[in-house]
């Protein structure tokens, strides 16, 4: 052995240390993989070594691969056994592997849980730190309820350094459990006054991230912080104050009332800028949450902007960028504050930092109003021109067309304008925004009518001019704008000029090249512009044209039919024979351009974005209804939604069939027309406008004081600053005519004046220059309100949303070192109360989705409690004091308590005992409370009169020691008899094994999760005075049973267990084993090693042991109600078999209790000394048991759908009470 | 804070510090995409840049880039602070700190930033402190043995 060991250390002479791997990595740059991938082979071998310096160098080089992205995650055993060191250096080590590599889904975080646990009772604070430090990165929700308690005792340790970490990893804990918040949360309170101020910086820490997400349940802390912000120096905590005070005003203006002064003060006073612009956006934050009737805050703003201001100054990169996002934030309330400031913003257009310039962009979008718009935008496209970098430019066009478009293009005056501004965009090349301008474009045009004919006149310039656009490169995203200008000339072609040329240049040889969506489009206006061309001749009687625009179209409709688009293709064919049909009629001298324009008429209107969702289910149709006929079974929950639908339909029944008639269209739309004649609020077409389509002509552009000699025609170059100053000088003359006009209503009539402003805003007051009317966008009739759906279901703060001022309730208390929570919730635990073992076996089992609604029932019955008894309520408050105490208690209870190296146990405090001895007072009163509070127990408990009332005859031939009066009959709640004997103590644990120096005792349960595993929990504990280490667990594997090894270990490895046991100490580990059948009960061999260390000696020693799997360990406690109960027996696919148990000499409830615990049965009924119990095992068979006793006889009738496990399961149940 | 990372000019991972639990696929994903988008950075740009829901604040020490990502309500100046407090900490303890010191001791960084930073926030505020605490653990690590100078009381007997 010796010489085993020293050989190893020699070879570790050899072994690379960290440095020796970063430099091997360093010079093997070419074949990096390679050689990492044999020093990953030489960490494996490292690995399997005893040494644990060896081990813990290996991992150490891991944790720098991990940070590579090598998959180190099969070494996460070997993690854990370096974290297990003695040793602070290698300890340190495993403890960083472990933070570094771990996440929820590495699964020997659930053998760490005993390992943490020591290392943050240990008595050197660096143990505790590192593993604190370890636990906030890979703590998972098993470790946070786990280890809760203990790290809440670490909050009040002596030593600052721990209270500090502490503090700080229970908002982590909070996180992950959930329930720990409301009894951790006076001691974290007290924190806040820690004398040390790295604590008390923790806590407030602490207190803020959680306030940040759920204000409303810490404002009444509100008053102890106003106090630390105005006694602090501390800037980082003076910080997170005034972030915590900047999420709760909202809900409290008051508390905004009273920070204002102070706030205002430290942003005069203070020089730290991190400081100052946390305290701006936290006044901003309280001038948007008060209402806007604070005259005396614009102080405040002015204030704020001021510094904004200088901060946007600074040459100071970052200070300009949050100074550019804090003004955007006052710009949503406070708009004119920073519209003055607008040249400033204007400037940052040139910095060079790309970050800012795209701030004051964002900026712009919020400051435009009717007066500066054109001028922002003048200047925004002079930047345009000036830009460099694609990505930049192409923001600047968003930016503008956002910048125009915002809220309904409510700031645009002048439309020309803006169609002449899309024009000008198209000529930029190579932008990715060709079908933004095309769609803006089909927008304005479509729902500005007045604006039609001056698109299509500069729609049709652009279709001229088309070899502009596309010029050189194909994929050139600018000519999407085509599509929209071909569209709009062929949609309102009665507004052209000249259709004839339109045509023409739509059938050029060169559109051919475009996309083919966009050729579709050309082949289908052209067939409109057709018709359009058609009815002039034909007016005109000029039969010679109409014919040769025919040939037209036969001649070069060809092209198009061999596209190899098939749409345009389509389309192409489509449209060529039409025209042949025609011009054969226009060959007979027949008038045909009346029909063809009757293919394209109609006005298409926009629809709103959210139609299609809107529109209501017409009455009958029932979506959730079956279109086939359902099995049968599920008829009685068809009912529901059908009535759902019933209800609701009135509401919006405005019956809409699927057939209606042309008659009621008619008369619906013509309601409709009167309806919006009469609503004051719909723009109407003005008449002007409507005139200008009845009359086809030159002159048909509808702009009053526009000159068309402006150059249309020329392409390239800019238009829209003429129409800026157009704009101006038309502005100018209407203000002139405003004052003429209210000069001469003020002389009228007084007092009526502003009756038609829209507001007090003197931009307001620009009228448009001509009336437009933006066609509304179609919403079905009857549409319904839209419904958004709100936050994010999945965020995690959410479930921290608890309130903090609701005194504790027993059942939030948090669990404390168990082996197993199984074991404290069995019915062992409740002794002194003599609550029912069902009951808690019901709570045990509830999962983790319903342990919210758990806990809410708590609290509810926290509140009934509070009422009920006040006189406990000191106690109460007391609580977290006791905790500890209570649960060595009920430990004591199950004989356990030595097993642990107790770190709640070293911590009592003797001054709280007499609290802890109040304690189980009070569970006495509260249970009972607990059972009535729910309403299916309630029923249950009728139920059980009902047929106790029924029992009651046949039971007259029985003899009862028990239950000969009334008066315990009616205390019987859910099979518990008030007045019965307490529960003597049990344990499921039972010896393995034993010699002079350790002793091994062992429970084994199924696990939930997984059907196929059961957990071994074995408590090894040192009988001998020495120290016992290097222990490791083998068992010899069955075909049917296995041991589950760490990835890469022989199938003869044994397990080291986790720790070492210095004298006297006992501790717990666990083992996995997989099972196949679990019919038959099974034994394993197994041997333990170990070494046994004196100061003069350390010799090797073993321990053989048999490991006994019965049946009933594969069993878990699951409950059942009384009706599936009933339904499980009913069905019939169980077989029975019974047992009889003479002699035993115990109260039936002793009897329930024991085969509820030591065979993991819950009781469904019980009646009198007749009950029924349910379990299940790890692979989904049923077993129920109906227990009958009378007069020292016990008979059970069992049944299962397992035969051979049900026998074994009985047999075992003998076996127990022939012990007793 | 959601997680802190250095990376060289070479685009180099050198440390990691994740306070939020995500798998190392969803890890490697967001390093390759952040230290591209910050290495895309001309100098001269503001050290403040948005992604995904989350804003990141980074600065370049020499040939080193120290990134961290904040949530929406946290104070950028502040974490610029933190990163600079970690600098100056690495500093200290390294005597004047380049690169190379991260890559050959970077236990020793991840060490100190413990120190300094618990599960995202900022733990001590004094250097003098996480000064001392580091170097009373490194004194407690040295006190110990090194394994196999300590094998022969050890192991062997």
């Amino acid at each position: 052995m010796a010489l085993k060991i020293v050989k190893g250390s020699i070879d570790r002479m050899f072994d690379k240390n960290l440095q020796d791997l970063v430099r091997g990595i360093r010079n093997h740059k070419e074949d990096e993989a390679k050689y990492i991938s044999t020093c990953i082979d030489e960490i494996k071998q490292e690995l399997k070594q005893d040494n644990i310096a060896v081990k813990a160098n290996a991992v150490c080089k891991l944790t720098y691969l991990q940070m590579l992205g090598y998959d180190v995650s099969w070494a996460a055993f070997n993690i854990v056994e370096v974290m297990s060191s003695s040793k602070f250096t290698y300890k340190r080590i495993g403890y960083l592997a472990a933070s570094q590599c771990f996440h929820e889904g590495t699964d020997v975080i659930m053998l760490t849980t005993n390992q943490i646990r020591k290392d943050l009772s240990s008595p050197n604070q660096y143990d505790t730190g590192v593993a604190l430090t370890g636990l906030s990165c890979f703590v998972t929700p098993d470790l946070a309820r786990d280890l809760a308690n203990d790290i809440m005792t670490l909050m009040s340790h002596t030593k600052p350094y721990i209270r500090k970490k502490a503090v700080l990893i229970m908002y982590k804990v909070f996180l992950k459990y959930p329930e720990s918040l409301r009894p951790a949360f006076p001691r974290l309170k007290e924190k806040l006054e820690d004398p040390d101020p790295g604590v008390q910086s923790a806590a407030v820490n602490v207190i803020c991230e959680l306030a940040r997400r759920n204000p409303k349940n810490y404002l009444s802390l509100a008053p102890l912080f106003f106090k630390l912000m105005t006694s602090s120096t501390n800037n980082w905590v003076l910080i997170k104050i005034i972030k915590l005070f900047g999420a709760l005003t909202p809900l409290e203006p008051r508390l905004g009332k009273k920070l204002i002064e102070p706030l205002t003060n430290l942003i005069h006073s203070t020089s730290a800028m991190s400081l100052l612009y946390e305290c701006v956006n936290t006044v901003i934050a309280v001038l948007i949450s008060l209402s806007s009737g604070m005259p005396n805050h614009s102080a405040s703003i002015q204030l704020c902007v001021q510094k904004l201001r200088i901060l946007i100054e600074d040459s100071d990169q970052n200070l300009k960028y949050l100074g550019l996002l804090a003004m955007s934030k006052i710009l949503k309330t406070h708009p004119k504050s920073v519209q003055s400031h607008k040249d400033l913003i204007l400037q940052c257009l040139d910095d060079k930092d790309e970050s800012i310039r795209l701030r004051a962009l964002d900026l712009l979008y919020g400051m435009v109003s009717k007066k500066n718009l054109m001028e922002i935008v003048k200047k925004l496209m002079l930047h345009v021109d000036k830009a460099e970098g694609t990505t930049y430019r192409d923001e600047l066009l968003t930016k503008i067309i956002d910048i125009c478009s915002q809220s309904n293009y409510q700031y645009i005056t002048n439309f020309e304008w803006y169609i002449s501004i899309l024009v000008e965009l198209t000529r930029l090349e190579g932008t990715r925004h060709g079908h933004l301008i095309a769609s803006q474009m089909l927008d304005v045009a479509i729902r500005v009518k007045a604006i039609r004919a001056f698109a299509v006149a500069q729609m049709a310039t652009l279709l001229d001019n088309a070899h502009l656009l596309t010029g050189n490169t194909q994929r050139n995203g600018i000519c999407e704008v085509l599509y929209a200008a071909a569209w709009i000339c062929g949609e309102f072609a009665e507004h052209l000029e000249d259709p004839m040329l339109t045509l023409e240049a739509m059938l050029r040889p060169k559109v051919a090249t475009l996309p083919g969506h966009i050729q579709a489009v050309y082949v289908q206006n052209a067939a409109k512009l057709f018709a359009t061309v058609l009815q002039k001749h034909e007016g005109e009687t000029d039969s010679q044209a109409a014919q040769e625009t025919s040939q037209l179209l036969i001649d070069r409709l060809p092209l198009f039919v061999q596209s190899a688009n098939l749409e345009v293709q389509e389309r192409a064919s489509c449209i060529l024979q039409l025209v042949k049909y025609i011009q054969k009629l226009q060959q007979k001298n027949v008038e045909v351009a009346e029909e063809v324009t009757a293919l394209f008429a109609g006005e298409l209107n926009p629809v709103a974005p959210k139609a299609q969702k809107k529109v209501p289910i017409p009455e009958g149709l029932d979506l959730d209804a079956w279109i086939n006929e359902p099995p049968s079974e599920s008829e009685s929950e068809d009912e529901k939604p059908k009535a759902v639908f019933a209800k609701e339909e009135p509401k919006h029944s405005r019956s809409r069939h699927t057939e209606v008639d042309e008659k009621e269209l008619a008369r619906r739309r013509e309601a409709r027309k009167q309806e919006q004649a009469n609503n004051p609020f719909y723009i109407k077409a003005s008449p002007s406008s409507q005139k200008v389509y009845d009359a086809p002509g030159v002159e048909h552009i509808p702009v009053v004081q526009i000159d068309l000699s402006v150059p249309l025609k020329v392409p390239g170059m800019p238009m829209s600053d003429q129409y800026v100053k157009l704009e101006e000088e038309r502005r100018q003359k209407e203000k002139a005519d405003k004052k003429k006009k209210e000069k001469k209503k003020k002389r009228e009539k007084r007092g009526k004046g502003r009756k038609g402003d829209s507001g007090p805003e003197s931009e307001e007051d620009i009228t448009p220059a001509h009336h437009v009317d933006i066609v509304t966008e179609e919403m079905p009739e009857n549409a319904l309100p839209s419904d958004d759906d709100d936050k994010d279901p999945n965020d995690p703060h959410k479930a921290l949303d608890i309130d903090l001022d609701k005194p504790l309730a027993d059942s939030e208390k948090l669990p404390v070192r168990t082996h197993r929570p199984e074991v404290l919730k069995s019915p062992a635990e409740d002794r002194d109360d003599n609550t029912i073992p069902q009951e808690t076996k019901k709570k045990s089992s509830k999962d983790k989705k319903e342990k919210k609604k758990d806990k809410e029932k708590d609290r509810k019955r926290s509140k009934e409690d509070k009422k009920k008894k006040k006189k406990h309520k000191d106690v109460e408050e007391e609580l977290p004091e006791s905790l500890p105490e209570e649960v060595v208690q009920s430990e004591e209870t199950k004989e356990v308590v030595t097993v642990s190296s107790s770190a709640a146990a070293a911590t009592v405090d003797s001054s709280s005992a007499a609290a802890a001895e109040s304690e189980p007072e009070e569970l006495k009163d509260t249970e009972p409370d607990d059972t009535k509070s729910s309403k299916h127990k309630k029923k249950k408990q009728k139920k059980e009169k009902e047929e106790k009332e029924k029992k009651k005859k046949k039971r007259h031939h029985h003899h009862h020691h028990h239950h000969s009066d009334a008066g315990a009959e009616d205390s019987v709640q859910n099979g518990t008899v008030e007045d019965e004997e307490p529960l003597p103590p049990m344990s499921n644990y039972s010896l393995l094994a034993e010699n002079s120096y350790i002793k091994m005792v062992c429970d084994i349960q199924g696990n939930h999760q997984d059907e196929s595993k059961v957990v071994v929990s074995v408590i090894f504990e040192n009988k001998s005075d020495s120290f016992l280490k290097s222990m490791e667990f083998n068992v010899l594997d069955s075909l049917n049973s296995k041991l589950q090894r760490p990835d890469g270990a022989g199938p003869h490895d044994g397990l080291t267990v986790p720790f070492q046991l210095p004298p006297g100490v006992s501790n717990e580990a666990r083992f996995v084993f997989s099972v196949q059948s679990i019919v038959m009960p099974q034994k394993l061999k197994g041997t333990l090693t170990f070494i046994v260390k004196t100061d003069e000696s350390s010799t090797h020693e073993k321990l053989d042991f048999k490991l006994h799997f019965t049946c009933t360990s594969y069993l878990i406690t699951t409950p059942c109600y009384s009706d599936a109960y009933a339904k499980l027996l009913e069905s019939g696919d169980l077989k029975g078999s019974s047992l009889r148990l003479e002699g035993v000499n115990m109260p039936f409830h002793h009897l329930l209790a024991r085969i509820c615990f030591h065979h993991h049965f819950s009781v469904v009924e019980r009646i009198d000394s007749c009950a029924s119990m349910y379990s299940r095992s790890i692979q989904g068979h049923h077993v129920c048991l109906l227990v009958k006793s009378s007069d020292q006889t016990v008979s059970i009738d069992a049944k299962c759908d397992e035969p051979s496990l049900l026998g074994n399961v009985l047999d075992e149940i003998k076996q127990t009470f022939s012990k007793c | 804070m959601q997680f802190m990372l250095l990376f060289s000019r070479q685009g180099k991972l050198r440390l990691q510090k994740w306070y939020v639990p995500l798998c190392d696929k969803e890890k490697k994903k967001i390093t390759r995409e952040l230290v591209q988008t910050v290495l895309a950075r001309k100098p001269k740009m503001c050290s403040f840049l948005e992604w995904r829901d989350l804003k990141i604040v980074y600065k370049r020490y020499a040939s080193l880039y120290f990134c961290c990502a904040i949530e929406d309500q946290d104070n950028e100046l502040i974490t610029l602070e933190i990163i600079h407090r970690y600098v100056e900490l690495l500093d200290k303890y390294f005597g004047s700190v380049c690169e190379l010191d991260i890559i050959f001791n970077f236990e020793k960084a991840y060490f100190i930033l413990d120190e300094f930073l618990l599960g995202g926030e900022a733990q001590e505020t004094s250097k003098k402190n996480v000064l001392k605490a580091i170097e009373q653990a490194d004194l407690l690590q040295e006190s110990q043995p090194e394994d196999w100078g300590g094998l022969a009381n050890d192991e062997i007997l």
